[in-house]
């Protein structure tokens, strides 16, 4: 059976669950292997075998701190090496650069936005912002795949296998922007959120305060979003923005307070399961694509059902 | 020391993308997208500001800096050039084929590949950078400006939030700077030139046109090249040169809106409520 390449970068325990959901793929599709950039621990290694993975490339040395260029060209000569049916990266923008630029080096088709691969390698997508759904397949070399958070429930093989380690002398990189610095933001404890099964998003109806959302958000176990009104105010960080111009989502539970739903808003978070919307106008777009919606004041609602959560649990 | 700067060449992607104020619509046998009231995408309003900024930071046309307009595609897309030097684009390039109808994004940035080397120097050189924005608001792949950056060998900055080009006076070397912001961390970046950069709505507030630019527009000249101009075989763009290729497109079923209630006082209950019955709890 032929090889499955997954790219994942920094894959450290446990296992994020878009790595596993791109394992579980890829074993639907061929065998398993790991093109990781850099050398991993045994532990990580087992943890790969749980999920059906026979072969881990990693660079023979450390690879430059530079932008994607190195990490393509490691990527490359991972797929001549393994020689896969097809590459699958997450759909994040640093892996969709490196699946672009594997894509000219191999002279190969690269399909963004999958939600599934058929056994045919036929990719599903969402396109336009999530208001179409198309079906795409690649034509000319390995296909490329960059596949969505959220699009399969992972699951561990049935039998472990043992990956065996294959060291790779990387192709030089070519031009490329070196970093220069690095700061870690104050870590929040809540889940990326494009990857985030449940996210809580504020806009223009918090009127500068978000710790309702990020309340409720924290006892869902779930990310903050925010409209671009709330982070072009300065009342959140820009990477909480969910939309056209910012991140498009699908998690399992959207759930929108004080925001009105325009049509850029609502292209980034359409595909979610469930939606529910909070906002105090009963005309707001939003409860037009609301399964659940409440016409209310977010600063009473939202507290009510974050204490309500808690007592519950309690 | 202003006048020791050594003027800049910079091309910016700019593209007609139909409005994403409305509902848009794929079709046809390749699944392409209705382009009526279509603009220029807004994403690219930030390159073009970037580009414009750091060439009058240098002292402008007059000082010989260049910030040529760069679009691919039909009749219509002209008009996003138009409205770049309208905002202060010095020269614009439209590449217009009968062939490049469906072209994917390896196809796209093959063609750009080769009309940006012709923008610049006849087909030989390279400019010292190429601007884009972070996305365009059509095929949302960002995959064009990563691909234009391994054709053309350009070191790649990606989704700046901030950009400058900076001299080193020590060996006379131009380097652009840059910061990004990821979820968990912010970045410096560092690359020579020539680079790619592309930018997000973060960078700047563009310019609107005014009046006084329109005008200067109008003056202003767009060269429009086919692929015979640029040396590419029709066969290699389009739908049958692509590398990948739309079996088919449906529209998501529109969602209906679902159960709606006014609070009483114990909405928040009531949510909860719903969240367990869907077992999201």
């Amino acid at each position: 059976m032929a090889s499955v390449l997954v790219f994942i970068d920094v894959p450290g325990l446990p296992l994020p669950r878009a790595s596993r959901e791109l394992l579980t793929i890829a074993r639907g599709l061929g065998e398993p292997a790991v093109a990781s950039p850099r050398a991993l621990d045994d532990d990580v290694l087992q943890a790969l075998g749980a999920y059906g993975v026979g072969a881990v490339y990693e660079p023979e040395g450390v690879l430059p701190d530079v932008l994607v260029a190195a990490k393509a060209a490691f990527l490359a000569d991972a797929v001549r090496a393994a020689e896969p049916a097809a590459v699958l990266l997450g759909n994040s923008f640093e892996d969709r650069e490196v699946a672009a630029r594997v894509g000219v080096k191999l002279n190969s088709g690269v399909i963004t936005d999958a939600v599934a691969v058929a056994p045919d390698l036929s990719v599903t997508k969402s396109v336009l912002a999530g208001s179409y759904t198309s079906t795409c397949r690649v034509q000319s070399g390995v296909p490329v795949i960059t596949v969505k958070a959220n699009s399969v429930e992972p699951a561990p093989a049935d039998a472990p296998a043992a990956p065996e380690r294959r060291r790779l002398a990387v192709s030089h990189a070519g031009p490329a922007a070196r970093v220069t610095g690095r700061t870690e933001k104050r870590v929040s404890g809540r889940p990326e959120l494009s990857e985030a099964r449940v996210i809580v998003a504020g806009g223009r109806g918090m009127d500068g305060n978000f710790g309702p959302v990020e309340e409720l958000a924290d006892v869902l176990g779930g990310a903050v979003g925010a409209s671009r009104a709330a982070t072009d105010a300065g009342w959140i960080e820009h990477s909480a923005q969910v939309g056209q111009t910012g991140k498009t989502v699908s998690p399992q539970l959207y759930i929108s307070a004080g925001i009105s739903g325009a049509i850029q808003q609502k292209a980034g978070m359409q595909t979610a399961k469930v939606i529910v919307a909070i906002n105090k106008d009963p005309d707001a777009p939003v409860f037009e694509i609301a399964d659940f919606g409440i016409v209310g004041d977010v600063f009473s609602v939202l507290p009510q059902a974050t204490e309500e959560i808690q007592k519950r649990r309690s | 020391m202003q006048e020791s700067k050594r003027p800049l060449n910079i091309v910016v992607l700019v593209k007609h993308v139909p409005d994403a104020q409305f509902d848009r619509h794929l079709s046809g046998p390749g699944h392409t997208l209705d382009r009526s009231d279509s603009i220029l995408s807004e994403l690219d309003e930030y390159a073009l500001e970037a580009a414009l900024q750091l060439a009058e930071a240098r002292g402008g046309q007059a000082a010989g800096n260049m910030v040529t307009a760069l679009t691919m595609g039909p009749e219509a897309a002209v008009n996003a050039v138009k409205k770049a030097l309208q905002m202060g684009a010095y020269q614009g390039v439209h590449i217009n084929d009968a062939a490049l109808p469906g072209s994917d994004a390896a196809a796209t940035s093959l063609v750009l590949a080769a009309a940006v080397r012709h923008a610049v120097g006849g087909g030989s050189g390279l400019p010292d950078l190429v601007v884009a924005g972070m996305s365009s608001t059509d095929g949302e792949t960002s995959l064009v400006p990563a691909q234009l950056a391994e054709r053309l060998q350009l070191a790649q900055i990606t989704f700046a939030s901030e950009l400058e080009v900076h001299d080193d006076d020590d060996d006379g070397a131009v380097v652009v700077r840059a910061r990004r912001d990821g979820d968990s961390y912010s970045e410096t970046l560092e690359a020579p030139l020539p680079a790619l950069v592309s930018v997000t709505d973060q960078a700047n507030d563009p310019r609107y046109p005014n009046f006084k630019g329109i005008m200067a527009a109008k003056k202003k000249t767009v060269t429009v090249l086919s692929l015979q101009d640029l040396g590419i075989d029709p066969a290699q763009v389009g739908q049958d040169g692509s590398w990948t290729t739309v079996a088919a497109s449906a529209p998501r079923p529109p969602r209906s809106a679902g159960t709606i209630i006014t609070d009483d006082g114990t909405a928040g209950v009531a949510l909860v409520d719903y969240l367990a019955a869907q077992k999201l709890i």
